[in-house]
């Protein structure tokens, strides 16, 4: 008893003292601390009002609780459904993307011309400095379906045009390779700083062993960056659910909204635009949740089979 | 062994060519912008304009530099970029520094306090109920100081400041006498440039790209950084209306409306996108390193 009360006592000196000595690291925490704790612990508090009838003039703690009653309504809502759906599809069409740029990497890093090289890279991550405005932007004046250069191309093939983006089966795969697009070349900088690690006498060994280029990438190149690919991947599912809705939002018009109608976009319009908090909340919390149970599954799945994971 | 030669050289062949046509495909659409912006609008529109200017024009960047929008987005947009980045380095820098000095007490407690927000935040609307609760709607603050920093960037700042600042460096200034405040002006920034120039690098072009704070948090149009305006001119077509004022009250016919949305349109994707297209060649190391030092597994 005696020893523990002076074990707590010398911990009390040694804290206070190190304070002392290191007050001005603890000031350096400061701004850091401040920021999360006014921008993501507090909105982490204000979650509550998914379960509340939230009212300004009430605050936060004043507003009534309500329980699951905006869940209710949104789970039973007839675009429940369809929010799901368009969400769910727009994200696993991303997914099976996934491997592009592993390719694309794989190709570049078997490149011998070092200039070559250095040009294609640089210039395939270009689109990744261009906003989605733009990207959009560039969308709309492409695909028009009176001026835009690919319906003049079906026109000159003789084909019918095709009024591309108000049109609820084209959505996704613009939304989608446009992405690619944007993204592709940028993707492969991971991939290939993995494969510049792959140790060169595996590659001697397997030539002395008479392998062909394709056998060696698919025996030693992918088998070597695997650790690299699992811990990307369970990232990109991390993010399943909310990539890109910025650009969801800008591609968005009634006559597409068929299938561009996301969870997000739903939460933005109704939230910010028609004010309807608690309600906008209970559907951003219904997103979160899935996100979080998702990340946690994949990452113990990845644990369990190629012992990658995040943690 | 000739054999397998001769497929290497094959496959060599081959795969020049996939990442030829790659990268061709990837650009395409950017020499077209540019054509295009310099290219009379009917060549434009009626397809015979496909990769190389046709009637040189410069009206459309005469009109995009007349427009006062344009040019109010612009100003806005490099204030909150140069605003926001110096914002940035002062909240992430210190923090990241005393993150990695083990002198620091709690070190566990910190880093789930921040990596807590990887995992879960409050959503959109929670936090902008925040953002108006501060009287920050409608003001430059509300741009720059939500997302001013994340847990990824802390993270990434603290692992350089472990590996190329040594313990032993700072305990013989401590034994000088020097304070932390000292050491880190004037020891360990002057070390650690190359990380100062990826993180501002990497959070200046999200916020000179970005749009969507600005759209829900800004109501006047005179505060409007770019984005929101080339989304009004180039996604909602607001353009004629903007430019028939500026025509002085000529009554503009319909086509020449229609000319002028478009000779403006690709103009202003050059005008806004330019700076950046420009520069990332030179600074791509930088940006590599950011993204490799960030993918450093903790």
């Amino acid at each position: 008893m005696a020893k523990n009360q002076s074990i707590q006592k010398g911990r009390g000196a040694v804290i206070k003292k190190n304070f002392l000595r290191n007050w001005q690291l603890y000031l350096f925490m400061m701004p850091v601390f401040l920021y999360f704790f006014i921008f993501h612990y507090i909105p982490m508090y204000g979650v509550q009002i998914a379960f509340k009838d939230y009212f300004a003039t009430l605050g936060i703690w004043g507003s009534e609780w309500v329980g699951f009653e905006h869940f209710e309504r949104f789970f039973s809502s007839y675009y429940f459904w369809r929010l799901l759906k368009n969400t769910i599809i727009l994200n696993l069409y991303m997914l099976v993307l996934f491997p592009l740029p592993i390719i694309l990497a794989l190709a570049f890093n078997e490149l011998r011309n070092g200039a070559f090289k250095k040009w294609t890279q640089t210039l395939t991550y270009a689109p990744h400095f261009i906003s989605v405005v733009v990207v959009v932007g560039m969308l709309v004046a492409f695909l028009d379906p009176n001026t835009g250069l690919i319906n003049h191309l079906l026109r000159a093939l003789g084909m019918d045009t095709i009024p591309f983006l108000t049109s609820p089966d084209w959505f996704r795969h613009i939304f989608v390779w446009s992405g690619q697009w944007q993204t592709l070349g940028w993707s492969t900088i991971i991939y290939l700083a993995a494969l510049a690690g792959v140790n060169p006498e595996l590659h001697e060994a397997a030539k002395v062993d008479g392998a062909t280029r394709m056998q060696r990438i698919t025996r030693i190149n992918i088998p070597s960056i695997m650790p690299t690919i699992v811990i990307l991947f369970i990232l990109n599912i991390g993010n399943f659910m909310q990539i890109g809705f910025e650009k969801v939002l800008l591609m968005q018009n009634t006559l597409n909204s068929e299938t561009s109608d996301v969870i997000q976009t739903f939460v933005y319009e109704t939230g910010i635009l028609e004010g309807q908090y608690s309600f906008a909340a209970a559907v951003g919390l219904f997103e979160s949740a899935i996100n979080i149970v998702l990340l946690i599954t994949v990452n113990q799945i990845a644990r369990k089979v190629s012992e990658n994971s995040l943690w | 062994m000739s054999r397998f030669s001769l497929s290497d050289k094959a496959f060599d062949r081959l795969n020049l060519i996939f990442v030829l046509l790659v990268t061709l495909i990837i650009i395409y659409p950017l020499i077209f912008v540019i054509s295009a912006s310099i290219s009379d609008p009917h060549a434009v529109n009626t397809g015979k304009m496909w990769l190389w200017p046709v009637d040189l024009t410069f009206e459309g960047f005469q009109r995009v530099f007349q427009n006062d929008a344009i040019w109010t987005g612009y100003k806005n947009t490099i204030l909150y970029t140069a605003v926001g980045v110096i914002i940035h380095l002062f909240v992430l820098l210190p923090a990241s520094y005393a993150l990695s000095r083990k002198e620091l007490m709690g070190k566990k407690a910190w880093l789930w306090f921040i990596l807590f927000t990887m995992l879960f935040n409050g959503g959109l609307i929670p936090t902008y109920l925040v953002v108006r609760n501060l009287q920050m709607l409608d003001t430059m603050w509300a741009i720059v100081i939500p997302g001013v920093v994340g847990a990824w960037s802390i993270l990434v700042a603290r692992t350089f400041f472990q590996q190329t600042i040594p313990d032993q460096l700072v305990e013989a200034a401590k034994i000088d006498g020097a304070s932390d405040i000292y050491l880190f002006f004037k020891v360990v920034l002057p070390l650690s440039m190359p990380i100062i120039a990826v993180m501002a690098l990497f959070h200046g072009v999200a916020l000179w790209n970005q749009y969507f704070n600005a759209l829900i948090y800004l109501r006047s149009e005179d505060k409007f950084p770019l984005q929101l305006i080339l989304r009004q001119i180039l996604i909602l077509n607001e353009v004629s209306a903007d430019s028939a004022s500026s025509a002085a009250g000529s009554a503009q016919s319909f086509a020449d409306q229609i000319k002028t949305a478009s000779l403006v349109k690709y103009a202003v994707i050059i005008v806004s996108a330019l700076p950046l297209l420009i520069v990332y060649p030179f600074l791509q190391r930088f940006f590599v390193k950011g993204v490799l030092i960030g993918s450093v597994k903790e």
